[in-house]
């Protein structure tokens, strides 16, 4: 037991003084993947079972799971140990940062050797600082050539500052604009996509559509949260550049502010929803609401809006949304220290970088699929039709969008910015404090989120 | 005349507000219950006073879910609360005991610094809390969510508040007179005098243990040591895998049903104690 | 000289009965603590997942907290307190009075008891979601307000100041009114029934009997339900945190202490965390201290008393013999 104390207390220290310490790419990975000997346990972390699934489909060295899903055995005999814990609260990077915290100390079974990690918060593991996911590269996968079929901005959002891409993913989340076909033909006379398509094009046209369908009586979106990620994902620079620790509000964010401000008074959203994942949220995508169209990817329409819909199949539709945007994605992490570099390698190649693989996720989990050649065959294969939109093939518009999204330069800071910023200017939307007031909500809730932060920098 | 006229009004009054809080109580329960019979898509059409046919359907996607051992879930809450509830009423007796029999050294600062730390937050101490177990090799079990119950200063003061009123110290020299030990006078003589404010405080701890969340979650690592507060909000998250609101609405009973048995077993056993009160004069 | 002799004799077992307790909070309480008291004089966090001290800096995190909206959360948290426990504490003496009146028989007792304690088994968090998903603006509460033609347009509950703080002390009030209720007839059914007995013979009614009798003699009992309800508002967190999502919406108006602690935890703050810590013990403290001066005042009542009661028995005892 002392030992134990002592040796943790040690650690401790060292990690902390390591990671304090030195900056710049450490060689402490590569001595690990260098021994060449393979452990019996591959610990991998992650907040659900999603990435569990798409690993027993297509992997094909998966042997079997226990009854209870912790763990998977191989085929050589190696366990997978899954280790879930909720995105609840930041539990899931709670116990992922304490554990990565005592990864040199670990026993080798007891090291992560693989860790996945969102959009939204990619960027503090990728961190080149912190190396805590390796680059591709140090586990023997060429990005340029093994790679080389996946969408370009998701290889980009899996990279540090330098440019070295320290993850991968199977799924690329396109959003489209979905819409109700019933009240498209009450107000356009047609559910036509390419229509409504031209009808959405841009914002500009869409807020003389939203006119049309007010007047109708509905509404175009559900919420303000609903607009957000179409903004919030074309900021041209990031909300905190590298190395500095002052928070800069683009004027996209400001834009989204005051538009959202404009169309909420105007009756364009509906006044009672209030932002995303609540039941008020839940029950406007039910057949008794006004709300005419959703902005979702392809995994938001299968999980979201499919279970909410109380309707008969056939009664949505998609087409393009007003501008390009991402929303999601998990991505995999090869984690300094793994004594099992080689199966890593393979799990990562085979579950990223195989079209046969990744067209047969597509197929069976609907996940719109990180390989650009797979996904405009798709677009063009009939057997990719959706019964949930009515026999339309929804790949034919996520395709292109996948093609022309413009990913945002990332921070280590997104997570709390896009969470901080929605929920300070709600009060604001809803008249419950002045602009000014907002804006310094937001300012004390940064802070307290992110204690390295000194300033926080509003476009002029 | 008069006094007898007013306790008729008075326990009609009784009655309507007793009626109206029971109302007000169960309406909660009531629609929690409704909506578990129901589907998602039943839910979403909006709220109904009749109960829906499917809860068997939620039930089975509960029990049937393995990522989610609801179950083992409840059996290691049980543990936790059992064994809580257990330790930390009969200890805080005994320490309640040890200051009110006993004249000793530092008796008074003793009795004075559990005041002081009467009404210490928990939440306090959590991050380093979390450092000590990790230290002493407890992380991911079920020990640290049982053992500092030990130390409970509301129990303990509630428990001293009863031994004052309730027992007389020539009960226990007289028991010594008889030749009892100092143990066994606690345990043959004082517990039993005790039932009461122990059954009271028992049903508290175990229900305060079964609901904690905030140290478990941050204690509590694998899915077979998961408690049943960690497993609901892992439900709870806005997370688009789980989206079945008639199975969280089931899972919520399912968590509140095991814990009602027990109190139901219980509040008879209590306030028959309380009636018959712990010393008869 | 005698008693003394004795007392000393057994004074070893005094100290074996609260060693346990001792041991277990110095082990799992103090060290604890006091490595967050130490932290609190660090800069010490993480930023992403690299960690930034230990630096000593002296006070700087608590002249930052003062600076900070800590006092409003301390505002918050009062009002959030007394919204719930007012009402509480008068329907729980009222109950605990009604079913110990044995003139009034209500019937059904059992029952009353049952259901109103009810809301305090179901989790904070729990319950919090389900008035979340009740007291939504598309919620079934507005439906039923609606369809019953009470209101035209539905009210937005958590939209405003008074709606999410009503909430939160409705909620806070259901969940403890009937633990305080069980709680206060345990102690009324502790006095002894020969002081009513006595009280009835003077003739006393129902009202002066409460007054005079029951609320005196059940004074410890409700100087520590006032107590755990401190620490209980003190550590209010699961229902405002649940229903407000974290963040004490709108305007956190509805932001306690411990939710404020918590976002500091969440982002590892610790040395921001350890300071606040020490603030809430503060706090804590001098709270602790005007409550412990009352029921103290009444203890020295009850050791008197209960030495007069006790001498009289062996008077009593003495004379059978």
């Amino acid at each position: 037991m002392r030992k134990k104390v002592i040796a943790s207390l040690l650690t401790a220290t060292a990690v902390v003084g390591m990671l304090a310490g030195c900056g710049g790419s450490s060689d402490s990975g590569s001595d690990t993947a260098a021994s060449g000997e393979e452990g019996k346990v591959i610990n991998i972390y992650s907040w659900n079972d999603e990435f569990r699934t798409r690993l027993e489909a297509i992997y094909p060295e998966v042997e079997s799971t226990s009854d209870d899903g912790t763990v998977t055995t191989l085929k050589d005999g190696t366990e997978i140990h899954w280790i879930i814990n909720p995105n609840q609260d930041g539990v899931y990077q709670q116990k992922l940062d304490e554990a990565l915290l005592n990864q040199a100390d670990a026993a080798a079974d007891d090291k992560i050797d693989i860790f996945l990690s969102e959009t939204d918060y990619v960027y503090k593991y990728t961190d080149a600082d912190a190396d805590v996911a390796m680059p591709l590269e140090d586990l023997g996968i060429d990005p340029d050539t093994d790679l080389a079929d996946q969408y370009e901005f998701t290889k980009t959002t899996a990279s540090d500052q330098n440019g070295v891409q320290r993850g991968s993913t199977w799924q690329c989340c396109p959003g489209l604009l979905v819409y109700r076909r019933d009240i498209a033909k009450d107000v356009f006379g047609t559910d036509d996509p390419a229509t409504v398509g031209e009808k959405v094009k841009d914002w500009d046209t869409l807020a003389a559509t939203a006119e049309e369908l007010k007047a109708k009586g509905y509404y175009t979106f559900a919420s303000y949260a609903d607009t957000f990620r179409l903004y919030g994902n074309s900021i041209d620079e990031p909300w905190v550049e590298s190395g500095e620790t002052v928070i800069n509000i683009n004027q996209n964010i400001m834009d989204w502010v005051d538009d959202s401000k404009e169309w909420l008074d105007a009756g364009y959203f509906d006044k009672t929803v209030k932002g995303q994942w609540n039941d008020d949220w839940n029950k406007s995508m039910s057949s008794s609401s006004k709300v005419f169209a959703f902005l979702l990817p392809a995994w938001g329409i299968d999980f979201t809006l499919s279970p909410n819909w109380d309707g008969e199949d056939g009664a949505w539709a998609v087409t393009n949304p007003p501008q390009e945007y991402n929303w999601g994605g998990s991505y995999i992490h090869a984690c300094t220290g793994t004594d099992n570099p080689e199966h890593v390698k393979d799990i990562i190649l085979s579950l990223t970088a195989d079209k046969d693989n990744l067209i047969k996720i597509s197929k069976d989990y609907l996940d719109f699929t990180n390989t650009v050649s797979g996904m405009q065959e798709a677009a063009k294969d009939p057997e990719f039709a959706s019964e949930f939109l009515g026999g339309q093939n929804p790949y034919e518009y996520f395709a292109p969008v996948a093609e022309n999204i413009q990913i945002a330069p990332l921070s280590a800071y997104d997570q709390g910015c896009v969470e901080l910023i929605q929920n300070s200017f709600s009060d604001y939307f809803q008249g419950n404090v002045d602009y000014d007031k907002a804006k310094s909500n937001f300012e004390t809730a940064i802070i307290e989120r992110y204690p390295d932060i000194t300033e926080v920098a509003w476009p002029e | 005349m008069k006094s007898q006229k007013t306790p008729r009004l008075r326990t009609i009054v009784a009655y309507l507000v007793l009626i109206l809080l029971s109302f007000l109580c169960l309406f909660f329960f009531y629609i929690l219950i409704i909506n578990a019979t129901r589907s998602h898509a039943d839910l979403q059409k909006g709220f109904s006073a009749l109960p829906g046919g499917y809860l068997l359907e939620n039930l089975k996607n509960v029990a049937n879910d393995g990522s989610f051992p609801m179950f083992k879930g409840i059996v290691n809450s049980l543990i936790v609360s059992i064994s809580t509830a257990a330790l930390c009423t009969y200890f805080s007796s005994l320490t309640a005991y040890g200051l009110y029999a006993y004249n000793f050294k530092g008796k008074k600062i003793a009795f004075t610094f559990i005041m002081a730390i009467l009404v210490m937050p928990t939440q306090v101490t959590a991050m380093g809390f979390l450092r000590l177990i990790t230290n002493m090799g407890m992380y991911d079990s079920l020990l640290p969510l049982i053992i500092p119950s030990i130390a409970s200063p509301a129990v303990f003061y509630f428990m001293y508040s009863y031994l004052q009123s309730s027992l007389p110290l020539s009960l226990v020299e007289a028991a010594r007179i008889d030749g009892s030990g100092e143990f066994m006078t606690f345990n043959r003589i004082v517990l039993p005098i005790m039932k009461p404010a122990i059954a009271v405080q028992a049903i508290f701890t175990f229900v305060g243990a079964w609901n904690n969340y905030f140290v478990p979650a941050l204690v509590i690592q694998s899915k077979d040591k998961m408690t049943v507060p960690i497993l609901i909000a892992t439900l709870r998250g806005a997370d688009y895998m789980n989206f079945d609101m008639g199975k969280i609405y089931t899972m919520i009973m399912v968590a509140i049903v095991p814990i009602i048995i027990v109190y139901l077993f219980l509040s008879k056993y209590i306030i028959a104690g309380i009636t018959l009160g712990g010393v008869k004069e | 000289m005698k008693k003394k002799s004795k007392s000393v004799s057994y004074a070893k077992w005094g100290y074996v009965f609260i060693i346990p307790f001792f041991l277990c909070y110095f082990i799992f309480s103090l060290i604890p603590l006091v490595d967050t008291v130490r932290y609190s004089f660090f800069e010490y966090y993480r930023s992403g997942i690299k960690e930034i001290g230990p630096n000593f800096i002296g006070m700087e995190n608590y002249v930052s907290l003062l600076q900070s909206d800590m006092l409003d959360y301390t505002g918050n948290t009062i009002i959030l307190w007394v919204i719930g426990f007012i009402p509480q504490i008068v329907i729980a003496l009222l109950l605990a009075n009604w079913f110990t009146d044995i003139r009034m028989k209500i019937r059904g007792k059992q029952f009353f008891k049952v259901v109103i304690y009810l809301p305090n088994l179901i989790m904070a968090s729990a319950f919090a979601m389900l008035f979340f998903a009740l007291f939504s603006t598309n919620g079934p509460i507005n439906s039923i307000l609606t369809s019953a033609d009470l209101i035209e347009k539905p009210i937005d509950f958590m939209g405003t100041v008074f709606g999410t703080r009503s909430l939160i002390g409705l909620m806070n009030f259901l969940m403890w009114f009937g633990n305080t209720t069980i709680m206060l007839m345990a102690a009324i059914m502790g006095i002894s029934p020969d002081v009513f007995e006595a009280c009835e013979l003077d003739g006393c009614t129902g009202i002066k009997r409460f007054f005079y009798i029951t609320l005196p003699l059940i004074r410890p009992i409700l100087a520590y339900t006032l107590i755990t309800s401190i620490i209980g508002g003190l550590q209010m967190f699961d229902v405002p945190q649940i229903l407000t999502n974290g963040q004490g919406n709108p305007d956190r108006t509805s932001m306690t202490l411990i939710m404020f602690l918590n976002s500091h935890l969440k982002s590892k703050n610790y040395g921001m965390a350890g300071a606040l810590s020490v603030y809430l013990f503060i706090v804590s403290g001098i709270l602790c201290f005007f409550v412990y001066r009352m029921t103290n005042g009444n203890e020295e009542e009850a050791a008197k008393k209960a030495a007069r009661k006790a001498a009289k028995k062996q008077a009593k005892k003495g004379g059978v013999r």
